[in-house]
């Protein structure tokens, strides 16, 4: 077995489950019934993409399966990015971490799909469809909010402040990304900025709102599974059923 | 088993899965709706291989089980449900007969060809119920997955838009 494939098939999944089940914690609390609607299609296909990658993870072990591999690890084992666990706070901050992922997660099936490991291809194919709905609904939502109203361009103001440090990981290779570019199977993240950064811009223009510099100081940890605390509040919901009784089916 | 024997069987196979529906939208087969991408009979052991709409879509679990059922129905005892991911499901597999079946059912049908990076903004989407072009989105993100929510500004009624993927 490939342990940087493996390593690098589980980031993937973790990133789209973890952001997936945070933005589920919407439902039935979104603004209005047509925007509670589309956030939570988002988060499930977000967790349709990471069912893809677990399943192919679990091939990879030929021993775990997609159920053990989400509901069984502990915190240090996830290799999700930082922003996907956050805490959605208010809504400016929920489509902040959304735009910013989903125009990551845009360019990164982009090139994947030239992977020469025909599975991640074949699910950065089927899952870049889905994603180019999430870069322009939450684009078209942080225009609204930052050429909003005073309120809600202030919201946006601090969403963007919070959340900007947590954006350079994406582009920092882990040590089984590094290894996976060389062999055209991983995606070369650090060439995604380039782009990832230009339609930030643009976006943020059309809203009112100014870039930050990316040359501040960002934080990172989460692919090599050094994560904020609340990953583990996230972990606890989400893993109590098969924790308190396992193997439990319904 | 000879080559002719096996086309026979696989039309066959082909037609009972006409009776599978979409639990989503029932008035649309999973043939209309294009997600059988094949079909393999070996002796006795039948293979069909389906893709899914979108990745999350939970309908693609109770469709491979209701493939299942609608086999044994009809004596079959050895087959497999296979999922197939590349090349990614789009609505042009949508059959013609398909689209009519969902505008009858009041859905509005795909519009042009395969998924682009055109918004629904630009999209002429025709009422279902009383045919005026004079429509507008009110939501990108509909009921099911494959749905966006628009309203016709003549009759007034909100309706159903199976979004091109």
């Amino acid at each position: 077995m490939d342990q940087n494939l493996l390593d690098y098939t589980l980031h993937l999944a973790d990133n789209a489950l973890i952001m997936g089940h945070r933005l589920s914690e919407w439902t039935g609390h979104g603004p209005t019934i047509e925007q509670d609607i589309a956030i939570t299609n988002i988060a499930l296909d977000l967790i349709g993409q990471s069912r893809n990658f677990y399943q192919y993870a679990a091939l990879l072990t030929g021993k775990e399966t997609e159920d053990t591999l989400a509901y069984l690890r502990d915190s240090r084992a996830f290799k999700n990015l930082l922003i996907a666990e956050i805490p959605n706070g208010d809504w400016a901050t929920t489509i902040t971490k959304l735009f910013f992922f989903s125009t990551y997660h845009f360019y990164l099936y982009q090139q994947m799909i030239s992977s020469a490991d025909t599975q991640l291809a074949a699910i950065a194919e089927k899952s870049l469809k889905e994603v180019t709905y999430h870069v322009r609904w939450s684009g078209d939502w942080v225009i609204r909010l930052g050429d909003g109203t005073e309120e809600s361009r202030a919201r946006m103001e601090k969403a963007v402040e919070n959340t900007w440090s947590l954006t350079g990981e994406m582009f920092e290779p882990a040590v089984y990304e590094k290894s996976l570019a060389e062999n055209r199977i991983g995606v070369d993240v650090s060439k995604l900025r380039k782009a990832w950064l230009k339609n930030a811009g643009t976006v943020f223009e059309e809203a009112t709102l100014v870039t930050p510099d990316d040359k501040i100081w960002m934080q990172s940890g989460g692919k090599t599974g050094i994560h904020s605390e609340a990953l583990g509040y996230i972990l606890a919901e989400m893993q109590y059923l098969q924790r308190a009784y396992p193997g439990c089916e319904w | 088993m000879e080559s002719s024997t096996i086309n026979i069987e696989v039309q066959k196979i082909r037609q009972l899965l006409e009776n599978v529906s979409d639990p989503e939208i029932p008035v649309l087969s999973v043939t209309d709706l294009g997600v059988v991408r094949d079909i393999h009979v070996n002796n006795n052991n039948v293979e069909i291989f389906i893709t899914p709409t979108y990745s999350g879509c939970p309908a693609m679990d109770m469709i491979s089980m209701n493939i299942k059922l609608e086999l044994l129905a009809h004596g079959y005892k050895n087959m497999k449900v296979t999922q197939v991911l590349s090349p990614a499901w789009t609505t042009d597999w949508i059959s013609e007969n398909g689209k009519k079946k969902l505008k009858d059912y009041g859905i509005a049908p795909p519009e042009g060809k395969s998924f682009d990076k055109t918004s629904l903004e630009n999209l002429k989407v025709e009422c279902p119920h009383c045919g005026s072009s004079n429509t507008k989105p009110i939501s990108e993100f509909g009921s099911t997955s494959c749905k966006a929510l628009f309203q016709c500004t003549d009759c007034g009624e909100p309706f159903d838009y199976f979004k091109c993927h």
